[in-house]
């Protein structure tokens, strides 16, 4: 039995139509369901006070304060690495074994489950190397999740670099480094950005990693050295232990507002960088 | 544009650095019991107040964390629920604080009230699978249990004695996890610490014996465990003012009316 | 700069490229090291495939939590990659490219939403429909394959998306002009040009599910049991190390790194046939 073209099109439209439907319905469902419930409870004063009773009541201070440095820790520590090693990987050699090496490595990193970046870092940073439950152990813990991010999309957006560019500033006599330095990375730039934001995105949301490196202290630390406590944990405790519906759902819609700013920002980036290449 | 963004990336690090150090107070980390955890936070709260010269930092992590970072020094003090220390605590000196009874607990929902030791230990057993065997409606029951190696499992299987958890137990990794599950499932029982009784779930009254503060004091009601502060070596500077502080009439009182039982 | 000089220069960035892959090897060493001699000093075979997990009575056999995450990354599959793959298809061949270039990046936030925000909604509001409709305990083996379904479809449709974009238009347009519908077009020729991709979008969608750790703890109740029906409880290997972790001791805690070590080398064989099948793309082009 053979069925009209024409049937099997309207088939396949119903069918492939109704999934991208369902995952759109998904997302919005996830997104309202914790912004109609969590919205009410943001307020200026959630936002600048410290918790208090465990976070049964009060804000969410300390807890943004740990959301913004950690991740910036870790920014801080794996931009340099990952842009060099694109840079190097891009420009500095041909494909080889031992680019072929690196590349492995970096998407096995990418592979790993945060459980064992949290069991890695606990062991090594928090114990062998002595640092503690603190902000350093999280952000290096933090960094070497997302080196795998930051490296893929700096080489894609150098790579995206025209060759001619190359070629022109090769002409003149400028050395690889002076081309990269003065013709690649600016044009690479706002790839690599986004690579930066959605490694942020990522960062703000890691929770199993984070607890086992930067601990779950309440204070507001003091120093590299002192343990923090991010949203994404808070709203992990709020909810799991029971502590308050009301303010773990605010922490949650808090947190999904800053990871859409984030995430927005980033294509907005990349788009922008599209638009000025074309 | 490149060097700038070095440049302003090194002297962030800088300044992170920077402010670590110049802090002049004595800082004290206390880690461990997720069960004395929020116990421990309040009491630092208090403590501080009158003497602000120490930092004390709370952590969880469990006892296991308390009694390895108590040995490592990660941390000052950790923090034990367990009703025998194991042997890796053999080098540190440990102070009762607090007592903390264990209640069965349902689904407020739930008509049955009491249950035996016995029975107890059947449904968790699997052995006693519907509610109708203990009085109860027609439904399965749902056992919930904390996690092996768990404070309050070992304490709860020590002095119920004989429980060999049936497989299909929900695990559950803290005291407020089981009160939640317990708390969204109307055919469930699990074990929670004392303190953390609420509206939401109901405590059993286990022989006969309603959990409370006096039945625990008395000892009429058996399911109890102590809470263990670890220093490693012996007690001496602000270490030892924070836990004579615990110790103390007011501290002790903290203790109590936030659902523990005192030491003494 | 100046200073180092050229070859100075190309030195250093040598040495920060290694930095990916000797965090790797630091990872492997330390996971290794704490993992590696329990697994022998217990018996491969005993602590692969003896299912009693028992760790006060020094049992740990870790076949249940094995099985388990396999079972909970099959069902993650079943609901993800058809949907994910469907949606890929819907949006490059059906939908204008001016629409699709708003919804992919909205799907792509999917995977920014934490995973904690998927496990509570998965226990909120997935784990009491299925208790109340279906019987059990609600946190089982079904929720945890739908919440993970979820959270791998922005992985598969947005790689799938990339790799069906890849295939040269003259392809489609010579079956269009042979007077192919678009579905025949899409499974003559596009699916048959753009099958590794997407076969490597599953693979990754797949070590995702293998790896999530938070939000299944929440939603799959944890218990050390082999499921006999997908309204069981069950615990996976992640499950398994972050839930005792905290209180365990000695060979306890030796037993859990055991379970990493494990969960890391099977991580790491997926990842390598997710890149040999990338790389026969990029061949092939």
């Amino acid at each position: 039995m053979r069925i009209h073209p024409r049937y099997t099109q309207r088939g396949a439209i119903a069918v492939l139509g109704g999934a991208t439907l369902l995952t759109l319905l998904i997302l919005a469902f996830i997104i309202f369901f914790i912004l109609e419930k969590g919205l009410p409870g943001i307020s200026l004063s959630f936002l600048t006070t410290n918790p208090t009773d465990m976070g049964r009541a009060g804000g969410i201070f300390p807890t943004l304060i740990g959301t913004i440095i950690l991740p910036l820790l870790a920014i801080i520590i794996a931009t340099p690495l990952g842009i060099f090693t694109s840079v190097y990987l891009s420009e500095y050699t041909k494909e080889n074994k031992a680019t072929r090496i690196i590349r492995f490595g970096t998407d096995c990193l990418a592979g790993i489950p945060s459980i064992i970046f949290g069991l890695f870092g606990y062991i090594f940073f928090v114990v062998t190397l002595g640092f503690g439950w603190s902000i350093l152990s999280g952000g290096l813990t933090l960094a070497v999740m997302i080196l795998p991010t930051i490296i893929r999309t700096s080489e894609e957006a150098i790579r995206a670099v025209p060759k001619s560019y190359r070629e022109v500033s090769f002409s003149l006599g400028a050395t690889s480094w002076q081309t990269v330095k003065k013709v690649i990375l600016p044009n690479a730039l706002p790839g690599i950005v986004t690579g930066i934001m959605l490694s942020i995105g990522r960062a703000i949301g890691e929770t199993a990693a984070v607890i086992f490196t930067a601990g779950s202290s309440l204070r507001i630390p003091s120093s590299v050295f002192d343990s923090t406590r991010t949203m994404a944990v808070h709203f992990y405790i709020l909810a799991r232990e029971g502590i308050s519906a009301e303010n773990a759902y605010a922490t949650a819609a808090t947190l999904i507002i800053a990871v859409l700013i984030v995430n927005l920002s980033a294509y907005w980036l990349m788009h922008r960088f599209i638009a000025k290449r074309s | 544009m490149f060097k700038k963004i070095l440049v302003f990336s090194s002297a962030l690090l800088l300044i992170a650095i920077m402010w670590g150090c110049g802090k002049g107070k004595t800082s004290i980390t206390l880690a461990g019991s997720t069960a004395f955890q929020p116990f421990a936070e309040k009491l630092a709260d208090q403590y501080m107040a009158t003497n602000n010269n120490v930092v004390i930092t709370v952590q969880g992590g469990g006892s296991a964390v308390g009694i390895q970072s108590a040995n490592s020094g990660a941390a000052q003090i950790g923090m034990a629920d367990l009703v025998t220390l194991p042997k890796e605590a053999k080098d540190l000196t440990a102070t009762v604080v607090a007592k903390d009874g264990v209640a069965i607990v349902v689904n407020p929902l739930n008509k049955v009230t009491d249950l035996s030791t016995d029975q107890v230990r059947d449904i968790f057993n699997g052995k006693i699978t519907n509610w109708k065997e203990v009085g109860g409606i027609d439904a399965p029951i749902t056992v919930v249990s904390r996690e092996a190696g768990s404070g309050t499992r070992s304490s709860f299987e020590q002095i119920v004695t004989g429980i060999n958890l049936k497989k299909d137990a929900l695990i559950q990794d803290s005291n407020g996890t089981i009160r939640e599950t317990v708390a969204n499932d109307a055919n469930s029982i699990g074990y929670v610490s004392h303190g953390l009784i609420n509206e939401k779930i109901k405590a059993l009254k286990i022989d006969d014996q309603e959990c409370t503060v006096e039945n625990i004091v008395s000892g009429k009601y058996k399911l109890v465990r102590p809470i263990f502060l670890l220093v490693k070596g012996s007690l001496e500077g602000e270490t030892k003012n924070f836990i004579d502080y615990i110790l103390s009439d007011e501290g002790q009182k903290t203790i109590k009316a936030e659902g523990l039982l005192p030491a003494k | 700069m100046k200073l180092i000089g050229e070859k100075g220069v190309k030195r250093i960035l040598m040495l920060t490229a290694f930095s990916a892959i000797s965090a790797l090897l630091l990872i492997a060493l330390f996971i290794l090291n704490e993992g590696l001699p329990f697994i022998f000093k217990y018996g491969v075979k005993d602590f692969l495939f003896s299912s009693d997990w028992n760790p006060h009575l020094g049992k740990y056999g870790i076949y249940p939590m094995i099985v388990a995450s396999l079972w909970v990354t099959f069902g993650a599959l079943v609901i993800g990659a058809p949907l994910g793959v469907a949606g890929a298809f819907f949006l490059t061949e059906y939908v204008p490219k001016s629409i699709m270039r708003i919804i992919k990046p909205t799907i792509e936030l999917l995977a920014a939403i934490p995973s904690v925000v998927y496990g509570f909604i998965g226990v909120m509001v997935l784990a009491p429909l299925i208790r109340n409709n279906f019987g059990g305990p609600g946190l089982s083996l079904l929720a945890a394959s739908i919440i993970l379904g979820i959270m791998i479809l922005p992985t598969v449709i947005s790689i799938s998306i990339d790799s069906i974009m890849a295939v040269p238009q003259s392809y489609r347009e010579g079956s269009l002009a042979l007077g192919a519908t678009t579905w025949q077009t899409i499974h003559m020729v596009t699916v048959k040009a753009s099958k590794s991709g997407i076969i490597a979008s599953i693979i990754l969608g797949m070590g995702r599910a293998i790896g999530e750790t938070m939000a299944v703890i929440m939603v799959a109740g944890n218990s050390v049991n082999i499921p006999h029906s997908p309204l069981d409880s069950v615990r996976t290997l992640t499950a398994n190390i972050a839930l005792e972790m905290s209180y365990a001791t000695g060979l306890h805690r030796q037993a859990l790194f055991a379970t990493g070590v494990v969960l890391f080398i099977g991580i790491i064989i997926l990842n390598s046939i997710a890149s040999v099948v990338l790389r026969k793309r990029a061949v092939k082009k």
